[in-house]
């Protein structure tokens, strides 16, 4: 017998369910418990860069919208930099840059506030386009699901990103992109999750 | 000198896979294409923090934190405790840890739950705790109930609770389900069943731990919870690009 590697295995996932809010977002399942909910103020006030807001609806494989999922996001600042201990650079107070989504549970409906994150240092040297991470959970969803919001107007820099090119099909790098529009004066990108079937979104295991 | 890089890859034959047909809603919410593999960068490798200000100490308590004063829920008094590790044995500190269930006759707090069990008017059914320096967390709660649901006519999940944990990556992200030790249920259970590993299986139940039980009042179980661990750089593999 050789040595053994004695690595632990990591626990397996298993659905959020549909009452995942009760855990993640009481306040949506219909009771008030917490002193506050996480995940709510992604930016914080003090946050450089341009507002936004990001809607959309995740859409499965018969063509309805998932009432019941919850998103999760991670992105950058303005200037590129994760609120992270790991990440050289410093983020503005109170920016986390993380947040929690739920839905209109009539609808299926969600929109989150944020700043427009700036490009991030990729690896081996390479820039990555603006995005923000994006990490979906729902009944019937086994294991979160992880895909990138990238945003419309930049289109020099999404076809420079190493992340879009490794996707070897061109159009469905579409499928990352939120598209912009100005209703009111207020930047605000649409982003549908086609979760299965002919415009499926792009999901990567990270 | 090492440094901490990439998360190991993840060991997909452990998890349930997208597309379980006997979890019927799994089949129109399961990608059909194949995920497409991306090396972590720092938008993997970086995640939220959170600190004790974002969390209040009775947060974990779930036999208190909904309830009236004086008043306690209903249920067999369980404290649910153990450490959140990494693949490489290390303790993962200063993670938030979340955990939702129905109550003690399966019923869950949240309007779209009909089942005719009842609601318990002093348990929310969740709770929240940051794991300490050596990763260790503890809840108490009551023992969730077993509850029907739709998936085929007669089918009941087995006891479990809920629970999220973050880590110190976005790729560490992981949401499960925690079962008890000796449940007929687990066996049944379509959910359960879609994990292809029966050895993956048996570390989703939580195993009685009487050292831990506080007798004359609460009965304990123990529950680690494994997040992907990380290699080192024993070589420079420029991934931040220096």
């Amino acid at each position: 017998m050789p040595q053994q590697l004695n690595y632990l295995r990591e626990t397996p996932s298993q659905t959020a369910g549909p009452y995942v809010h009760i855990g993640l977002a009481p306040g949506s399942a219909g009771f008030d418990i917490y002193r506050e909910e996480l995940g709510h103020d992604i930016a914080g006030p003090n946050a450089k860069g341009e507002r936004i807001r990001v809607e959309g609806l995740v859409i499965d494989g018969t063509g309805s919208p998932i009432k019941d999922v919850l998103l999760e996001t991670w992105q950058a600042n303005a200037d590129g930099i994760y609120a992270h201990p790991e990440h050289p650079g410093a983020v503005e107070d109170g920016f986390r840059g993380w947040g929690r989504v739920i839905t209109d549970f009539n609808t299926g409906e969600w929109g989150f506030d944020t700043v427009k994150p700036g490009a991030v240092m990729g690896r081996n040297g390479q820039m990555m386009a603006p995005h923000i991470n994006l990490w979906i959970v729902a009944r019937g969803i086994n294991i979160g699901l992880n895909t990138r919001i990238y945003f419309s107007d930049e289109e020099t820099a999404n076809t420079a990103d190493p992340v879009m090119n490794i996707i070897e099909w061109e159009h469905r790098r579409q499928t990352l992109i939120a598209r912009r529009s100005e209703p009111d004066g207020k930047a605000v990108y649409r982003f549908d999750v086609q979760i299965q079937g002919q415009n499926e979104t792009v999901f990567f295991d990270i | 000198m090492k440094k901490p890089a990439e998360f190991y890859q993840r060991d997909l034959g452990r998890h349930p896979p997208a597309y379980a047909p006997i979890y019927k809603t799994s089949v129109a919410r399961s990608p059909q294409y194949p995920l497409i593999s991306l090396q972590n960068s720092a938008s993997e490798i970086t995640g939220p923090v959170f600190g004790h200000n974002d969390i209040d100490p009775i947060d974990n308590d779930l036999i208190l934190n909904y309830a009236q004063p004086g008043e306690m829920p209903i249920g067999e008094r369980i404290i649910l405790h153990g450490r959140v590790l990494d693949e490489n044995a290390r303790p993962v500190p200063n993670t938030l840890v979340e955990i939702w269930q129905a109550n003690a006759g399966g019923r869950y707090r949240h309007k779209k739950d009909t089942y005719l069990a009842p609601i318990d008017p002093n348990f929310g059914g969740c709770g929240r705790t940051m794991t300490d320096e050596d990763g260790y967390y503890y809840f108490r709660t009551v023992k969730p109930g077993a509850y029907p649901w739709r998936n085929f006519v007669n089918s009941w999940r087995p006891a479990h609770i809920h629970v999220s944990v973050f880590g110190t990556g976005f790729a560490q992200r992981l949401i499960s389900q925690i079962y008890f030790e000796c449940d007929p249920l687990i066996q049944t259970c379509p959910m359960v069943k879609s994990i292809p590993d029966a050895g993956a299986v048996d570390a989703l139940i939580a195993k009685l731990d009487l050292n831990a039980t506080i007798p004359l009042d609460s009965i304990a179980y123990k529950f680690d919870i494994v997040l992907r661990g990380r290699r080192s750089t024993l070589f420079e593999n420029r991934l931040e690009g220096n």
